[in-house]
């Protein structure tokens, strides 16, 4: 027994611990599968061992040569009985292999559970961090849920070290078992303010991740991160923060506005290079997310540019890659900055780094216009002539047609240029990309009708001069084209010159060594050129000779295809063989054959939308999936392939079948065969020198094949080179540009020419007119197709279950069933549910502050609550609040021994009131909170102050910003919550103002009429006027004042599609006044219009903003304008015009704004207004629904409304106040009106003067 | 997020690897491979970011050994650029000018210094003294 064990423990000195296990593959590098396999046993007789310590270091080893690639799955239990271990030097040993090796699927994971969670809530911190770390590594669902509120619990716990762990292991949690995220978002948004940055990092990793996956339900945290991104100096918590802001910002455009200063701020400051690329990145997308409309960002995106030229120019290839990278991003919205650094971007090209080079070409993709496609497209040649390796010079080549086939070929202004580019193409060695020259030759031949001539003239030499193309490779995947030059010669054979001739060339008897799916597309259109030339010679007097003689030639060539292996091609040439035949009979008997045989191939071939299959609507009662019979046993369905339109290039030879049999074999094989064929007195020798090679060669490999060395760039005879062509069209650009010059001479020599600079402005895009014209077909549809585009969204993302709306977690309480599953004998800490623990003080400094906050929500909402059932009186005790987040800072909500409302304020866990919207309110508030008032703002507020001797109250929030207004003439819902929170604003501010003002729940105050909720509903309304109308295309529009600047209004245009077909390139265009300028973006002239920023599918209405400039808003205008367009039809597009009249109401020069009836009164008692009155006879309506018409259609909002009497005030964008006074008796309403500015007031009462003769 | 982060020398094998998101082991010595490949046949005046099917690869030189993260495209390649650095000044620190043989003798340790660095495929700390605090921890346990 004592031998036993000390035999154990002198074994164990033997044993190998890891660096023996390294030391040893590295010595026996010869045979080292042999020697690990040997250890592999060594280990297994280890882990059978009951001792701990010989277990670990066996684990330890294989956690070593599972990262060699062996499995090790078989050790699970062991590893599992050495995480349990209760030394922790055993224990991460344990978990180390467990995390490395185990996965979902490993069964032993059940085991741990309780394990894990003992480590969990071990002491000793390292214990529960490496409990964690190994979790996140094999974390199931079972283990999720099980585990789910031990990890939500150290999310709390003190070290910070454990805490930002938990926090991090969440995510997996959530991914997992996504019903844990509703009851552990709160605490999760905690940590985002925990006093570790660490931990906050953390937090803000984990939301950054969920809010990428579903922005939307973490918008309402915007504000929070806004915080951090403005205080915290981490550069990697800024990275995730900004990259998060670049997910939320496409949601809402008026966070993007909010962001643009602070990351500028940060472009400029900081000397990150990474943080300065996420910035970029940023605002790159904020400034796509912001509609192209707004003018006053371009100066941020040449900021972006100009960081971007810096990043591209340095030495450092990684951030010359990162910048062409986010380069390419901001092309996509912005080309014309792009464009102004082609020279840079071409530089690129030169790059020895193969992946700047294709970054720069992806960027070249987007910049080419009409103008330059050519230039650009010749700089690629050059490259595609000296690129060394084929995948360089394969993408090259790919990106040289993707550039110029996008959208349907649209800068390509001379096809007998791209079809010369093509054939050009067609000289490179060994491209695979045989079959997209192809393909682009077939697409351009059949859709662009115009150069069908001259495309079979060139596909007619491509195949008059094969040889040089196929030359020595079959494997050359290039003979691809002569696929299509021979469907091209065949199809549009009536523009052949000789069809004869190229007949000839595609029954050559070469063409039986091309690939069968060619050979047959050539019998084919052989086919097709024989009736052509039968046609031709109709009516011909020597027809006869010639016709005989080409029916001699089919017949005489055919045969050779009717030898062919490849069943298409025997099929084919077999049938038309006996065709031929049957026509030389006729023909001899002198019938009239001509139009019978063209009759074979009549018929125009269309090209089909690639999504038309998919949009084929199911005829009703079909379902696919039903067997028809009952399915066959499992056997041959398999080795069915569906065929491509290109089939690939049948192997001649199949090696593989070889290689299997061994050389042994194969000799005896080959001995026998020689028997065999000694003794067959029928079998014919071969000459002896193939009978060597025959004898030598084991196997097909050894065959001498001749490389033919072909660099030299080859010319076909009789093609023109592209450059030619752009030299062509140089010229004749050229030319029309004199012509057009000499033109605008005339006409200045007429006009006493002024501006003279005239002469050397850059030709603009439009100059450039298409050297022929270019019709090009569209694809086919199916008739009824499905309009819509189907999301192919993966059903199995994982994120799609966390897809869960987190606001209305304080609208509904977490259900029980929601809990998360806690055991029940653990502390009552982790008993209680999550939202109701959420109060729980964990780490007293940023708890304070949360709760403080919260208490300033529920306050908001309690008083609410009382509002609308005054019955239910609570009390509550105030406190100060000393304002400490950025909402409390903007407003100041000072409610000191308030006299209103009081309610206990002990309970914090009680159930809240339903107020869903408050947190998107809350963030409403935010976003419409503008960072630097208007002068004139802060004016009008600091009225009311001085008057009342407060505190100064800062008025920010008080307007609305024109999105917010756009969105209340479409929605009513939308104009109520925003009023309900414009009143909760002003309660608060009322507050603030009168320490004591009992009545104010019954008075109607300072408020749309929305609170009249019981009386009649309100009519639908919409402020959108009709501003002109064809038959193609209708404009409604309605303008709005800028709040940002005074003398800026904003002309929402809806465009609706009437017509069944496509409508695009639209261009917005306005005559200007001296009063109001339509605002175009830098460096354009006066004339030009703007383009509409989208295209219209049929049946579709898209609204565009434009910006208009005026100077003096006292009197309405009118402004004529042209929106010209272009309507795309099946087969035709035409250009047509909308002329329309814009009408700036003095109305649309005033934005709604809240005013106080003390402020009010002030501004009334002023003296300042001048006066003007307004009687309306014959008004039927009800007061309110008067009242709301007032407010909806002339922006005004009612201060104060006393029975059948209101008071209400607009301000205008430069700073006058309107006010009326309504008045209504017995159907006749009189408004007596004050303004500082008689004019304008004149014009606004004529224009309500208007609204309410037209209802 | 960090998808995978390896280790592995200038003949191709792997010194380290650690899987974020679980990758099947017959799968693993493929995508390594291809992942090697798509690396180290890069020329040292290129850049140092691959796009590698669905990742993004940074890589990173030192001496014999090659760092290659692979990560998703929504992550920032400079800050993971920097963070390769900031491992390797690490794994320095601690093993006093580190080799490829230490990496490979102490395994276990380097993952404990990579696991207090990333988590979950995501970056927890940088800060040199702090993650290397459970190690010494470590450390003095087996001592005693």
């Amino acid at each position: 027994m004592a031998l036993k064990i000390v035999k154990g423990s002198i074994d164990r000195m033997f044993d190998k611990n890891l660096q023996d296990l390294v030391r040893g593959i590295r010595n026996h590098k010869d045979d080292e599968a042999k020697y690990i396999s040997t250890c592999i046993d060594e280990i297994k007789q280890e882990l059978k061992q009951d001792n701990i310590a010989v277990k670990a270091n066996a684990v330890c080893k294989l956690t070593y040569l599972q990262m060699l690639g062996y499995d090790v799955s078989w050790a699970a239990f062991n590893i599992v009985e050495v995480m349990s271990s209760s030394k922790f030097t055993f224990k991460r040993i344990g978990y180390l292999a467990a995390s490395q090796c185990f996965h979902e699927g490993t069964d032993v994971i059940m085991l741990t559970t309780n394990q894990i969670r003992k480590d969990l809530s071990s002491p000793n911190q390292y214990d529960t961090g490496v409990a964690l770390t190994g979790l996140s590594c094999f974390v199931t669902p079972d283990l999720a849920r099980d585990l789910a509120n031990d990890i939500m619990t150290l999310m709390s716990h003190t070290k910070p070290y454990i805490r930002k762990k938990a926090v991090l292991i969440m995510y997996k949690v959530f991914l997992k078992y996504p019903e844990s995220l509703r009851p552990a978002f709160p605490r999760l948004k905690e940590k985002l303010e925990d006093p570790d940055p660490g931990v906050q990092s953390a937090a803000v990793n984990v939301i950054c991740e969920l809010a990428r996956r579903n922005p939307k339900n973490y918008l309402s945290l915007a504000p929070l991160f806004f915080k951090l991104m403005t205080s915290s100096t981490n550069n990697w918590v800024l990275i995730k923060i900004i990259k998060l802001f670049g997910a939320l910002t496409p949601l809402e455009p008026r966070l993007g506005k909010k962001l643009i200063e602070p990351l500028t701020n940060l472009i400029h400051s900081t000397s990150a290079m990474s943080l300065l690329y996420e910035c970029v990145n940023t605002v790159i997308a904020v400034l796509i997310s912001l509609s192209s409309g707004m003018p006053n960002h371009s100066a941020s995106i040449q900021l972006c540019v100009q960081k971007l030229r810096i990043l591209i120019e340095d030495s450092d290839q990684n951030l010359k890659y990162l910048g062409l990278l986010a380069m390419s991003k901001i092309l996509k919205t912005h080309p014309k900055s792009v464009q102004s650094h082609k020279d840079l971007i071409l530089q690129c090209l030169d790059d020895k780094d193969e992946s700047i080079r294709l970054r720069a070409l992806d960027l070249l993709y987007g910049m080419v216009s009409k103008k330059n496609l050519m230039e650009i497209v010749k700089k690629l040649m050059l490259h595609v002539d000296k690129a060394e390796g084929t995948t360089y010079r394969d993408e090259l080549l790919t990106k040289i047609i993707d550039i110029c086939s996008q959208s349907n070929y649209q800068y390509i202004t001379n096809f007998e240029w791209y079809i010369s580019i093509l054939v050009e193409l067609t000289r490179l060695e060994g491209t695979r990309h045989g079959h997209l020259i192809a393909s682009q030759m077939l697409d351009v031949a059949i859709r662009v009708k115009a150069i069908r001539g001259f495309a079979v003239a060139q596909m007619a030499t491509l195949l008059d001069n094969a040889h040089l193309l196929t030359g020595n490779t079959q494997r050359n995947g290039i003979c691809e084209v002569l696929y299509a030059a021979a469907w091209i010669c065949g199809e549009f054979s009536e523009h052949l010159e000789d069809p004869k001739q190229t007949l000839e060339a595609m029954l050559r008897p070469k063409v039986a060594t091309l690939p069968g799916h060619i050979q047959a597309v050539y019998v084919q259109n052989a086919a097709k050129l024989f009736a052509t030339v039968l046609k031709g010679q109709e009516g011909n007097p020597d027809a006869q000779a010639v016709t005989q003689e080409t029916s001699q030639l089919m017949i005489e060539r055919l045969p050779l295809f009717v030898q062919s292996a490849n069943l298409e091609v025997q099929e084919r040439a077999s049938c038309i063989l006996q065709l031929v035949k049957y026509i030389q009979k006729l023909q001899l008997k002198e019938v009239e054959v001509a139009e019978e045989v063209t009759a074979l191939f009549a018929g125009e071939l269309n090209p089909v939308a690639p999504k038309a299959q998919k949009k084929v609507p199911i005829p009703e009662g079909l379902d696919l999936d039903a067997w028809i019979n009952e399915p066959p046993s499992e056997s041959e369905s398999e080795d069915e392939k569906p065929k491509a339109v290109f089939a690939k290039e049948e192997p001649k030879h199949s090696r593989t079948r070889h290689t299997e049999v061994d050389e042994k074999e194969l000799a005896r094989r080959r001995e026998a065969r020689k028997q065999e064929q000694a003794n067959n007195p029928f079998y014919i020798k071969a000459s002896p020198s193939s009978q060597k090679i025959y004898q030598e060669a084991s196997g097909v490999e050894h065959i001498p094949v001749v490389q033919i060395d072909l660099s030299v760039p080859l010319k076909v005879p009789g093609m023109p080179l592209s450059d030619q062509y752009v030299k062509m069209e140089e010229e004749r650009r050229q030319k029309e540009k004199d012509d057009k010059k000499k033109k605008e001479k005339k006409k200045k020599r007429e006009k006493r020419g002024r501006g003279k600079h005239m002469d050397s402005a850059p030709e603009s895009e439009e100059d450039i007119t298409p050297a022929h014209h270019v019709d090009i077909v569209t694809e086919e549809m199916p008739e009824n197709a499905l309009p819509s585009d189907e999301d192919d969204k993966d059903p199995n993302d994982p994120h799609k279950a966390l897809d869960i709306d987190l606001d209305s977690l304080k609208a509904r309480p977490l259900a029980d069933s929601e809990k998360l599953p806690a055991r029940t004998h653990r502390s009552a800490e982790s008993l209680k549910s999550p939202a109701g623990d959420r109060d729980e003080t964990v780490t007293p400094e940023p708890k304070k502050k949360i709760r403080k906050e919260k208490k300033e929500k529920k306050k908001v909402k309690d008083k609410e609550k009382i509002r609308s059932s005054e019955d239910k009186k609570h009390k509550k005790k105030q406190k100060q609040d000393p304002g400490e987040g950025e909402e409390e800072e903007e407003v100041h909500v000072k409610v000191e021994a308030e006299t209103l409302v009081k309610t206990e304020d002990s309970e914090p866990t009680e159930s809240l009131p339903p107020s869903a919207p408050t947190d998107a309110s809350d963030l409403d508030f935010w976003l419409t909170t503008d960072p630097a008032p208007s002068g004139a703002q802060a004016a009008a507020a600091s009225t009311p102050e001085e008057a009342t001797g407060a505190e100064p109250v800062e008025v920010k929030g008080q307007t609305e910003p024109d999105e917010e207004m756009k969105s209340k003439h479409k929605k009513k819902k939308t104009k109520k919550e925003k009023d309900d929170m414009d009143k909760k604003k002003k309660k608060k501010k009322r507050h603030h103002h009168h320490h004591s003002d009992r009545e104010e729940t019954e008075s109607v105050q300072n408020g749309t009429v929305e609170e009249e909720e019981e009386e009649e509903p309100l009519p639908p309304m919409s402020n959108y006027d009709l501003l002109a109308e064809n038959d193609f295309i209708k404009m409604v529009y309605d303008i709005q004042g800028n709040l940002q600047d005074g003398s800026q209004v904003v002309v929402s245009i809806i465009f609706q599609n009437k017509t069944s077909d496509f409508v695009k390139s639209m261009e917005f265009n306005v005559l200007d006044s001296l009063n109001s300028k339509l605002q175009r973006p830098e460096g354009s002239t006066p004339h030009d219009g703007l383009t509409v920023p989208f295209q219209l599918p049929p049946g579709v209405s898209n609204e565009a903003r434009f910006v208009f400039s005026v100077q003096s808003i006292v009197m309405p205008q009118k402004l004529k304008g042209t929106l010209s367009f272009i309507v795309k039809s099946d087969d035709s597009s035409t250009h047509e015009k909308l002329d329309f009249k814009l009408h700036f109401t003095c109305t649309s020069y005033l934005i709604t704004t809240p005013c106080y009836s003390d402020a009010y009164a002030k501004l009334l008692e002023s003296g300042e207004l001048k006066s003007s009155s307004l009687k309306l006879e014959g008004v039927s309506m009800p007061f309110h629904h008067l009242l709301a018409r007032i407010c909806f259609h002339h922006h005004f909002s009612v201060v104060e409304r006393i029975d059948s009497c209101a008071s209400m005030y607009s301000r205008s964008i430069q700073g006058h106040h309107v006010c009326l006074l309504v008045k209504t008796a017995a159907e006749t309403v009189s408004i007596d009106a004050k303004c500082d500015e008689v004019g304008l007031l004149e014009n606004v009462l004529e224009e309500i003067k208007q609204t309410f003769s037209q209802c | 997020m960090i998808k995978f982060f390896l280790m592995v020398n200038k003949q191709g094998q792997t010194r380290l690897s650690k899987y974020y998101d679980n990758v099947d082991i017959n799968k693993r010595a493929a995508l390594e491979a291809d992942v090697v490949k798509g690396c180290l046949s890069r020329r040292k005046d290129e850049c140092s970011f691959v796009e590698y099917k669905d990742y993004k690869l940074v890589y990173r030189q030192y001496a014999g050994l090659y760092i290659v993260v692979g990560i998703t495209d929504t992550e920032n390649e400079l800050s993971i650029y920097e963070l390769m650095h900031n491992f390797v000044e690490v794994l320095d620190k601690y093993f006093s000018r580190v080799s490829e043989l230490d990496i490979m003798f102490n395994l276990d340790k380097v993952h404990i210094i990579l696991d207090e660095m990333i988590l979950n495929g995501h970056v927890v700390e940088t800060n040199k003294s702090r993650i290397l605090a459970p190690l010494l921890v470590l450390d003095k346990m087996a001592e005693s």
